[in-house]
């Protein structure tokens, strides 16, 4: 028993050390850390995130970022909701389909969409806008948020719906004061994942920025490459992307375990 | 029971114009691509076939499938096994559950540029953590830039420092949905740990970690950027995946044609390889 319990230990033992490495990192001075090996910082310093929040392309990245992926978790919770409603609710034509093709555009390599991405939102003129990025993310995203509300909706007995009609309620009625409260943690759990891959992938959202919309993830990898090689400013920023991340983990907590255990498969 | 209606179809309509939007435009720019020639200019010669001949017979495109292939199978054989002995193992009250639920989750909402320049700090061999230690401390020449084995050996490592909490979370899903009386009943019974396993935990795992595996499949396959920013693809091609290979050809060498058409035979493979499996896994279902 006590064995057991040493297994999740040491496993977050060993995914805690990159991170306090790269945290480590960001309170050192640039000599310190080429100057040689240290576990802890010698000379602490906050230098590093003083240059970043006073650095207007530096915290506008975070801002970006930010920007289009609650826009893209908006949109693709709005889309999803009716389409996981109905794939819970009703046989139609070719609905088995349709759900296994939505999600074969996760199986689609980001690196082949890259070019044909960028052409396509040049065209609409959306390119460097934040809605380019949200809408381009879509395309793993939503199939993601029908899959896991698809899962909650199923879960919620047709007999409520049946209820709500003998009452009286319209169907948007219904669907908004009485359905969508009932999967509330559905809900949260396909914000989460909606948010979390949003968050993490930089192919699509580097290919479809360039100055006005651009990434704090791009941000990084540019300045890394122009500025020399400023080890410590790039590991304060990297400690800055997992602070998002880890409030909204915090946040939904109770219910990441349980989101794909409802979904189908 | 569901009701047959076709009005559903208005239901799915937004999720179909927004994906259709997003996955068929550039899909058919791909093929459009991957059946011509240019010599830039925008001038396009129709090609035929010819670069998908190219490809399916050039030893380059071989070789970067077979790392690739070796990859996915090396990081699902470490990763699902692992994350299932670490969900088993895992409480299932208190509050150091949730503890270890959001510690676990944190290296899946890095950006994936940030994982790869994490590990590429961590393992440097003079001021890295991992790389310090393997060579000052523990003796063993660690190198990523010159030993294609030992940056081998960190890109897996660090696909299971990213990805097996995922198996984890959807594991622990699987366990904590079985019901108590299903243990009390197989201790009654005076079932063995590895027969609880066998006949009560593994099956109702099944539909968790069919998810679990087809995710894993399907994104370690695309991958792209961690690979990328920890060693761009080196030391030579040694650790040049698919995904790394095909954009050296697209953008680096700026070849539209032989790029997509490896694309959409890349895209092919994964497909298949994946509606395999989903068939095979859901067939005792239906």
């Amino acid at each position: 028993m006590r064995l057991r319990s040493l297994v999740p230990l040491i496993y977050i033992l060993f995914l805690m050390l990159p991170i306090y490495w790269l945290l480590a990192m960001s309170f050192k001075t640039t000599n310190e850390i080429l100057g040689g090996f240290s576990l802890f910082p010698q000379r602490w310093t906050l230098a590093n995130y003083q240059a970043i929040f006073t650095d207007p392309t530096w915290y506008w990245g975070y801002i970006n970022s930010i920007i289009y992926v609650s826009l893209n978790s908006i949109i693709s919770l709005l889309a999803a909701l009716p389409a996981a409603y109905a794939f819970s609710r009703f046989r139609f034509l070719g609905d088995k389909h349709l759900f296994f093709w939505l999600l074969t555009n996760r199986m689609a390599p980001a690196a082949v969409f890259a070019l044909p991405f960028f052409q396509l939102y040049s065209a609409a003129n959306l390119f460097d806008t934040h809605l380019a990025v949200a809408l381009a993310h879509c395309l793993f995203n939503i199939p993601l948020a029908v899959w896991i509300l698809e899962g909650f909706m199923s879960g919620i007995p047709k007999e409520l719906d049946e209820t709500a009609y003998v009452d009286g309620y319209s169907f948007p009625r219904f669907f908004i004061t009485i359905f969508i409260p009932s999967i509330k943690a559905g809900v949260g759990v396909a914000a989460f994942f909606c948010f979390m891959f949003s968050w993490v992938e930089l192919l699509l959202a580097k290919t479809l920025t360039a100055v006005e919309a651009k990434p704090i993830a791009a941000t990084m990898t540019r300045t890394a490459s122009s500025a020399g090689y400023e080890l410590g400013l790039l590991a304060a920023a990297g400690v800055l992307t997992i602070i998002p991340g880890a409030i909204v983990i915090y946040f939904v907590r109770n219910y990441i375990a349980k989101g794909f255990a409802l979904g189908r498969v | 029971m569901k009701t047959e209606n076709q009005r559903a179809w208005i239901f799915v309509l937004p999720v179909l114009i927004l994906v259709a939007f997003n996955a068929l435009v550039p899909l058919m720019t791909v093929v459009n691509y991957s059946v011509q020639e240019t010599f830039g200019n925008n001038q396009f010669f129709w090609a035929g076939l010819r670069w998908f001949e190219e490809i399916l017979q050039s030893e380059r495109f071989h070789a970067a499938l077979g790392r690739q292939l070796f990859f996915t199978f090396t990081i699902l054989i470490i990763e699902i096994p692992l994350g299932v002995a670490i969900a088993l193992a895992m409480p299932r009250k208190g509050l150091w559950v949730s503890v270890c639920l959001v510690l676990m989750a944190l290296p899946l909402l890095i950006p994936w540029n940030v994982v790869g320049a994490m590990w590429n700090i961590f393992t440097l061999p003079k001021i890295g953590l991992l790389g310090w230690t393997m060579n000052n401390w523990l003796g063993i020449p660690y190198n990523m830039t010159v030993s294609p084995v030992a940056a081998w050996i960190t890109v897996i490592m660090m696909d299971v420092w990213h990805w097996t909490s995922l198996v984890v979370l959807l594991a622990y899903a699987g366990l904590i949905s079985i019901p108590e009386a299903y243990y009390q009943a197989a201790r009654i019974d005076g079932a063995s740990n590895w027969s609880v396993f066998r006949y009560i935990q593994l099956p109702k795992m099944k539909r968790v970690l069919t998810i679990a595996i087809l995710l894993r499949f399907m994104d370690s396959f695309n991958i792209y950027t961690e690979p990328f920013v920890l060693t761009g693809g080196g030391p030579g091609n040694s650790t040049t995946l698919l995904s790394i290979d095909l954009v050296k050809v697209a953008l680096g060498q700026f070849d539209l044609g032989p790029a997509a058409a490896m694309s959409l035979i890349y895209f092919v493979i994964t497909l298949a390889v994946s509606w395999l499996f989903y068939t095979l896994m859901t067939r005792n279902e239906q």
